[in-house]
């Protein structure tokens, strides 16, 4: 293998790992990547010539560990760093020197980020820098921010867990359901952002639907009993089996019901199904589960070529009352005017507060279908206008205008008409 | 607060505003996006610019007026129109920025606005 790609083997195998051992022990996030990017630039210059070590892990944490000391003998201001960063050293230096593995603590790394103390807005996007290594330039893209400001919302995030001397500890069982729940929450925001990218043509997104997957086994890993991180993995793995389906090969979108189950991915459906099998076996449901539930009996149809929309309703009815959000609103609207007819799904999607749905598209796409299918024309027109105009996703957005077309009968005048699935 | 949407337009972009091959898949997308942010009250104003042929830039160096064609900077996107909206904060200017139903190689430049002068 040439040194370049060792070295990115390195960081892709244990650059979480290694943020992790350092910043537990320094309790200090940004001076673990500073020194560990300090050890990568070296192994980038020296491996190449020196040929890549042995024990690639051990090489890099012995880089970073001088780094940390070169950075205790500068702190003269944070004396009180000095002490902690040469012990983080020693220690370092141990581990490097013995055939263990160092210790994975990711998960602790993963905890310290959902603490409560820190910003809400800043948990996911640390997650993603701290455990994955993405940098602040690709996470401000995805989460569309502006990149300074996306740089600034980390460093202080960073400098409140040093200044605020959080604990880089698994939280007791008294605080862990709370913290549970913000860990799934920031993993799940990471995989909608992957999401929202199908055909991982978008670089500024490419790989971050894996990257959520790959933080849930590890989640997993450690709490192998716990219903909600089965159901998270459930959830994102049952929407990861149908990525190949939802674009046709021209790239036009294709609705889940008009999805061909040929190409949905069935070895991840088995994975997910199993999880929530196992999930439903503990104790507690909660909003993954259900959500994973709902997707569970769409994926029934690549089984039974069709879809049971009754039982989709009934489980949206259970996670509005769960977790109640602008999304499972719309979705029960959805589930009810399948199983139940256009009117009584109307009725639902009326009864959501306005505010709530004055940007979501969604929403919009949905009311247009229903007014439609209702032969309420006019305003079809009107809300399949507005689905199209907060359309971010070009294909979504000739899937809507096509549909619209096809709504006001003016097909046969209108060039791209003929593009309707 | 009020932000800017500026938005930066190509040569055949501008060309498929008025193309009439063109035009209906230009409009067919950007009306519904200009018809969004109305609906969803955020527009304290805005205009669509006519191309930068149709520019002219005054210049004004030690009391001399310069008028020359064309528009000021010469860069291959141009702007091509501008939105003025109203929303809490720059991500959700941003939001709507990414909503710009763009060609290939669109641009949106958002910049909030100094505050209204007394």
């Amino acid at each position: 293998m040439d040194a370049r790609r060792a070295v990115e083997q390195a960081a892709r195998d244990s650059y979480g790992r290694l943020v992790a051992f350092l910043a537990r022990r320094s309790r200090d996030v940004a001076a673990a990547e500073d020194a560990l990017a300090d050890a990568f630039r070296a192994a980038l210059e020296t491996w190449p010539q020196s040929g890549v070590p042995e024990k690639p892990e051990a090489w890099l944490l012995t880089a970073a560990r001088r780094r940390l000391i070169d950075e205790a003998r500068h702190a003269h201001v944070r004396a009180g760093a000095v002490p902690t960063l040469l012990a983080v050293a020693d220690e370092a230096r141990e581990l490097a020197g013995t055939e263990t593995r160092f210790p994975d603590e990711r998960l602790e790394l993963l905890f310290l980020c959902a603490h409560p103390a820190i910003d809400p807005a800043a948990r996911t996007p640390l997650m993603l820098q701290t455990v994955l290594g993405l940098d602040a330039a690709r996470i401000a893209s995805a989460f569309l921010v502006k990149p300074s400001a996306m740089g600034q919302r980390l460093t202080r995030a960073k400098a409140k867990i040093r200044r605020a001397g959080i604990a880089f500890e698994l939280p007791d069982a008294e605080e862990l359901p709370p913290r549970l729940d913000a860990v799934l929450d920031a993993i799940y925001a990471a995989y909608g952002r992957g999401w929202d990218d199908v055909a991982g043509a978008d670089p500024r997104r490419q790989g971050l639907a894996a990257e959520a997957i790959d933080l849930g086994r590890l989640l997993l890993r450690r709490m192998p009993a716990e219903p909600e991180v089965q159901g998270l993995l459930a959830l994102m793995l049952h929407c990861e089996a149908r990525r190949g389906a939802r674009r046709t090969s021209t790239g036009r979108y294709v609705p889940l019901s008009e999805q061909d189950v040929a190409r949905w991915s069935l070895p991840m459906i088995h994975e997910a199904e199993q999880l929530l099998m196992a999930a439903s076996r503990g104790c507690g449901t909660g909003r993954f589960q259900l959500e994973a539930a709902i997707q569970s009996v769409h994926a029934r149809r690549a089984v039974t070529g069709q879809t049971d929309w009754e039982t989709i309703a009934l489980l949206y009815e259970g996670l509005v009352r769960l977790a109640p959000a602008v999304g499972a609103w719309v979705g029960r609207a959805a589930a009810a005017a399948e199983a139940r007819g256009a009117a009584t799904g109307w009725a639902l999607l009326e009864a959501i507060p306005p505010a709530a749905v004055e940007s979501y598209q969604p929403y919009w796409a949905l009311a247009a279908h229903l007014l439609d299918r209702m032969g309420r024309s006019e305003e079809a027109a009107g809300a399949y206008s507005r689905a199209v105009g907060l359309c971010e996703d070009p294909a979504m957005r000739e899937f809507l205008a096509g549909r619209a077309r096809v709504a006001s009968g003016q097909t046969a005048s209108v060039p791209g008409a003929e593009h309707e699935p | 607060m009020n932000y800017t949407l500026l938005f930066y337009l190509s040569p055949n972009e501008f060309s498929a505003r008025s193309d009439p091959s063109k035009r209906q898949a230009f409009w067919g997308s950007f009306v519904p996006y200009a018809k969004a942010l109305r609906d969803a009250g955020v527009v304290v104003g805005g205009a669509g610019l006519q191309p930068p042929d149709a520019a002219t830039t005054v210049r004004l160096s030690n009391g001399q007026r310069q008028v020359q064609d064309g528009p000021y900077a010469d860069t291959k996107e141009q702007l091509g129109g501008f939105f003025i909206i109203d929303v809490p904060d720059l991500d959700t200017a941003l939001d709507w920025a990414a909503r710009y139903p763009a060609g290939a190689g669109g641009v949106v430049e958002v910049r909030p606005n100094l505050p209204p002068m007394e």
